[in-house]
């Protein structure tokens, strides 16, 4: 099957001369949720504005579901659904009023049951009779949320969803980001937080520098490129590193009571049972040990390190 | 053809209006009516008539014309500006609609604005003049291509502003001194043999003609002239808007 977003060696370089893509390729399936995750300037913000429309590619194409997004825009922004970065309302509209314009806007007639459903699963249906700027900033963006799902889109772009949102209401915001995903809506998302591509995402990208560095299964990105750590905690401390064991990549910590290994998990020989013996041999006991694997996190600082 | 995405952003421009109904409404008509008093009664006391018309009922066409051009001007400019100032324009872009869809409603809601204006301030000039529209269909003719037209050029100055000093210096600096040179207060036969000439070059002369024959039957410049000038007016105005969808000018990186 075609990928629902066909993304083709798309550059962009604006009018001060600035290359902000370059040549970015991507597809994505219908019903994933992917995070791309970068660096503030990567691009991220750039590739999803060309995608629906509000900034002019200099090269390359976009499709979705087949249709060039410049030749057939009606039929693909109909599809999609955008929640921007920046928090930018119509303060002196209520709630209920700025959907029912979002829905209008994207073709569609009223359909206020729907928009009652989209309302009370952002916990905004209280408000729906409230002006726009009357509300806080957490509930501005859901109002965002709420505009971009009114005319149920196929594809949803949440760019930085949970910037500016406070933990518990981001855990609702995943959830319903969950929801929608079961409902068969495509997600994209960026974000600078690389626990909510680690707690959402199916698929991660990573752009820097308008460039696609690497894009992969969340789970195979982090086999890849995790490494995992054993740390023994000693009985007794050490002030060095005995000479028997300098074949090892070993760290001694500051109070010389525990020793740390890194290794790399698909490494066929990990080194695990040689460092055991060999501690065995030292007669250097341990009290506790404990494995650790390397975050999404580490993995992504790297990479942008590496990519620098 | 997007019914709906027109129908709502004409029907957002409409309601923000209806927000601010008291500054969009009641400024204008005092105004009007202030002028009405000062050069229909007072000044309009000394000249008896002009071609034959008592000088407060002369005043008319120019006065809504007046009204018509500025109100248009910036309730258009203004509408388009306000978007792109706060960001929502995103959601405009991004949406399945046509720029020139965008523009119709745009332009469509500044147009009834300003033709509703127009009639508010012609009800509140017969209260002082006696009013007679000899040609009602013309009239209404002027009154709406002068809406859409100037509509439309608001349109283009609120794409083109990028700071509220701009959207504020055309009509200000352009478009009232136009209205005030183009024969609102006098007819251009008044003037000296020279002005006359001049005046000739002010496009605001060929509506405030046309729109006092539709009234008085008595004009600056031939009527077909009026309608002519006007037509070219609105074409250019059209070919300046094409320009900006082909290009995204201000509007797209
Ligand atoms: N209109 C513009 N004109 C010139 N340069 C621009 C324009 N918009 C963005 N850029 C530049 O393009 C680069 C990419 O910007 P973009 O907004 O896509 O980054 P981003 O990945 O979304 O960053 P962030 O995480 O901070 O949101 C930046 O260096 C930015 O300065
Ligand atoms: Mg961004």
């Amino acid at each position: 099957m075609a990928a629902l977003i066909e993304i083709d060696n798309l550059t962009k370089i604006y009018d001060n001369g600035f290359t902000a893509l370059k040549g970015v390729s991507l597809s994505i399936d219908k019903g994933e949720i992917i995070a791309l995750l970068g660096p503030n300037g990567a691009g991220k913000t750039t590739m999803i504005s060309i995608v629906c429309g509000i900034v002019n590619p200099t090269s390359g194409s976009v499709k979705i579901a087949g249709n060039d997004i410049i030749r057939d825009y009606r039929k693909t922004r109909a599809m999609i659904g955008l929640v921007p970065q920046e928090l930018t309302t119509d303060a002196f509209e209520s709630v209920w009023g700025t959907v029912s314009f979002s829905r209008g806007l994207f073709g569609l007639p009223p359909k206020p049951a729907h928009l009652e459903k989209v309302l009370k699963a952002l916990s905004l249906w209280d408000k729906k009779d409230s002006k726009i700027m009357t509300l806080s900033g957490g509930m501005k963006r859901r109002v965002l949320i709420a505009k971009a799902l009114a005319h149920e889109p196929d594809i949803l772009f949440l760019d930085e969803p949970t910037a500016g949102v406070d933990v518990s209401l981001r855990k609702d915001m995943w959830a319903t980001v969950r929801d929608l995903r079961e409902s068969g809506v495509t997600i994209i998302l960026t974000t600078h937080y690389i626990e909510e591509a680690e707690e959402m995402a199916d698929r991660v990208g990573v752009i820097n520098n308008g460039e696609i560095i690497v894009v992969e299964e969340k789970a195979e990105l982090m086999r890849k490129l995790g490494k995992k750590e054993v740390v023994l905690t000693l009985n007794e401390p050490l002030s060095a590193l005995p000479d028997a064991l300098s074949g090892f990549d070993l760290t001694l910590s500051e109070d010389g009571q525990q020793i740390s290994y890194a290794y790399v998990t698909t490494a066929k020989r990990t080194g695990i049972t040689k460092l055991l013996s060999a501690l065995a041999e030292e007669d250097i006991t341990f009290s506790d040990l404990d494995t650790k694997q390397s975050s999404l996190e580490d993995i992504f600082v790297s990479l942008v390190e590496d990519a620098a | 053809m997007n019914f709906h995405g027109v129908w709502a952003i004409y029907r957002f421009e409409m309601a923000r209006w209806a927000r601010t109904l008291f500054q969009s409404l009641v400024s204008p008509v005092i105004s009007t009516t202030l002028y009405f008093v000062v050069f229909g009664s007072a000044i309009g006391s000394r000249i008896s008539s002009v071609e034959g018309v008592s000088y407060g009922a002369f005043l008319v066409p120019g006065l809504l014309m007046l009204s018509l051009l500025t109100q248009s001007v910036s309730n258009a400019a203004f509408g388009i500006y306000f978007p792109k100032f706060v960001g929502t324009i995103y959601e405009i872009l991004s949406a399945p609609i046509s720029f020139i869809e965008v523009v119709m409603a745009y332009v469509g809601a500044a147009a009834s604005k300003s033709i509703v204006l127009g009639l508010i301030i012609l009800a509140t000039a017969s209260l002082f003049v006696p009013l007679r529209i000899a040609h009602p269909f013309a009239m209404i003719l002027f009154l709406v291509l002068t809406a859409v037209s100037f509509s439309l050029l608001g349109f283009i100055i609120g794409i083109w502003a990028d700071n509220f000093e701009k959207l504020q210096i055309v009509p200000l600096l352009v478009i009232t001194p136009l209205v005030f040179l183009g024969g609102s207060f006098y007819s251009v036969s008044m003037l000296p043999a020279f002005w006359q000439k001049v005046t000739l070059l002010n496009p605001v002369l060929y509506l405030i003609s046309g729109f006092r024959w539709s009234f008085y039957e008595i004009s600056d410049v031939p009527i077909g002239v009026s309608i002519a000038m006007i037509s070219l007016f609105l074409a250019a105005c059209l070919a300046i808007v094409w320009w900006i969808f082909k290009t995204g000018y201000r509007l797209k990186s």
